[in-house]
């Protein structure tokens, strides 16, 4: 590559860095200041924040009405509430089976263990979207799983599970489970097998060695998954919307709702930057982890 | 104990991948399934396969589908491995903790969030620039920018722990940096790029939140479609449709991932051969 200090590099930098700036980042800036509007029956449907008067000067018809809604409103702060609660177990789940799964696949000889990682990864590849569809043909009240207890008698009438908190939390596990097992598998997979053997070497039994030397090791991984998991489940549209019933608040149906079902932009704008601030600290969580795996 | 816990992550290990493929494969089933009832086995059928053909929305979306995904896929290749390119071999530049912070923050960014601030970029800029019409363009710049974020940290992981000594010694026999990179670097993250295609290929195929905030009136893509239908209940042609859709990702994926295990024990043979 060129040396450090060329201007030829900024040819390499530039496109990715404007891109992202212009379509990531800066969109952001505008749903900012659309939160400030009002609806408007025109199109695009909200007032103009900055008008340029016929005198030629500057504006600013902001309101704070959007984001007074929000607090007096208490449906968001309820659905923003429920939300963080589903994700937040469904996360303790995923990490509780994810983890020995990784820890087994860790462990698993070098053969084995790139074919179980494709196994893994494979429903990941796939849709997400069919995933929960294919999801419903097990749950729902005449799926297979309701026909396998009924004909085993452990059952008399068919479990009520589709369109209730549980379906949704079995689509968050089913569906981002894969999530949390790869990074786990990431950091497991580096451990080094001699401080375990010294470990034993000194007495100590494999479940004390485990506590002792593999989890606190792990931690980066625990925090990775757990956190790829938990940002986007708070936001999950599809999985309350296809599993859930019809009480089921998430933000990421209220946010969808608002926008598609009332046409209030400038509502919604206020609800996604509201929720953008309150994901802030997760996300940072995150970044710190992830690029302190990436450099180690 | 050793044994006992061993047999505790195996049964786990069993348990999950279970439950991630057993949904899949009752979907499969039930597509063969003459009958419309969904609890009632009417006997083997293929019919709602050849239903699929005769369906004019759902192959017009599966084509605008199809047409995103290839371009978007593309497109974040591109964009994908510059950044990775930036981000391992240039140490310091005014900008890389930004660029680092906006390849990262897609891959946990709540779909919803983004596809309103996207939507509200898009509909601004036509005020200014009566650009971009919604429909196929913003769905394609949508998607290649969550699908960048993809490319470069996989591009990213192969690239740092590439081999830089080969690329010195072609500098040091007389080829340019660009050369050296594209003749020597280029062939070893090869296999990083085209697997992150895939992946950005599978992902833009399945979008639906993104893609129903972005489009436009008369672009519906497939995801649109399936949800909308899907959203009134349980349908036959859908099973078909899914259970196609999930074997043919499934055998690109494990095609591509063979014929790359392939090339990648055939590169360590030669680099063996030439070591020695």
């Amino acid at each position: 590559m060129k040396p450090t200090g060329s201007p030829g590099r900024w040819l390499i930098i530039l496109p990715p860095l404007v891109f992202l700036l212009l379509f990531f980042l800066i969109p952001f800036a505008f749903a900012f200041k659309i939160s400030f509007a009002e609806t408007a029956a025109h199109v695009p449907p909200y007032t103009d924040v900055l008008q340029l008067t016929p005198d030629h000067h500057w504006h600013l018809a902001a309101t704070l009405a959007n984001y007074r809604y929000l607090l007096t409103d208490e449906v968001y702060g309820v659905a923003y509430l429920f939300s963080l609660r589903t994700a937040f177990f469904s996360t303790l789940i995923c990490l509780a089976l994810g983890y020995p799964m990784a820890y087994a696949i860790a462990r698993a000889p070098r053969t084995t263990q790139s074919l179980l990682l494709l196994v893994i990864m494979l429903p990941f590849w796939t849709s997400f979207l069919l995933r929960v569809y294919a999801l419903e043909g097990i749950i729902r009240d005449n799926g297979l799983l309701n026909t396998v207890l009924l004909n085993l008698g452990l059952i008399d009438h068919p479990l009520r599970i589709m369109r209730t908190n549980l379906a949704v939390y079995l689509g968050i596990i089913y569906s981002y489970l894969p999530f949390m097992v790869l990074p786990l598998f990431a950091t497991l997979e580096k451990l080094d097998a001699t401080l375990l053997e010294a470990a034993a070497d000194l007495g100590s039994t494999p479940w004390r060695a485990f506590l002792d030397i593999t989890l606190p090791l792990s931690i980066p991984g625990v925090i990775a998954g757990s956190m790829l998991v938990f940002i986007p489940a708070v936001g999950e549209f599809v999985i309350p919307s296809l599993l859930g019933g019809p009480n089921n608040l998430m933000i990421g149906r209220v946010l969808w709702d608002e926008f598609f079902g009332n046409h209030d932009w400038p509502a919604a704008a206020a609800v996604a930057i509201a929720f953008l601030l309150l994901l802030v600290g997760p996300i940072a969580i995150y970044q710190y982890y992830n690029v302190r795996q990436l450099e180690a | 104990m050793e044994r006992r816990g061993s047999l505790f992550l195996f049964s786990v290990l069993c348990f999950g991948i279970a439950v991630l493929y057993i949904p899949i494969l009752v979907l499969i089933g039930y597509s063969f399934n003459a009958s419309p009832l969904v609890n009632v086995w009417g006997g083997f059928s293929t019919a709602w396969y050849g239903q699929l053909w005769h369906n004019r929305q759902l192959l017009e979306a599966a084509l605008l589908s199809l047409e995103v995904a290839v371009s978007a896929s593309s497109g974040a290749v591109i964009l994908g491995t510059l950044a990775a390119i930036a981000l391992v071999r240039f140490a310091r530049f005014p900008g890389r903790l930004l660029l680092t912070g906006m390849v990262n923050a897609p891959l946990v960014m709540p779909e919803i969030i983004t596809g309103i601030t996207q939507l509200l970029l898009f509909v601004s800029m036509v005020q200014l620039l009566s650009w971009p019409h919604r429909g196929f363009t913003t769905i394609v710049i949508s998607h290649v920018t969550f699908c960048t974020a993809y490319v470069t940290i996989t591009v990213q992981a192969r690239l740092a722990s590439a081999d830089r000594s080969l690329e010195e010694a072609a500098m040091d026999l007389g080829a340019g940096p660009a050369r050296a990179f594209l003749e020597i670097t280029l062939p070893i993250i090869a296999p990083a790029i085209v697997s992150s295609w895939l992946l950005c290929f599978t992902l833009s195929l399945d979008d639906l939140v993104i893609s129903s905030f972005v489009s436009g009136p008369g672009a519906s893509t497939l995801p649109m479609v399936i949800y909308s239908k899907v959203k009134l209940g349980v349908s036959p042609d859908i099973n078909a449709l899914a259970s196609l859709i999930v074997c043919g990702v499934g055998v690109i994926i494990l095609t591509a991932g063979w014929l790359m295990g392939r090339a990648e024990r055939r590169r360590a043979l030669e680099m063996q051969l030439a070591e020695q």
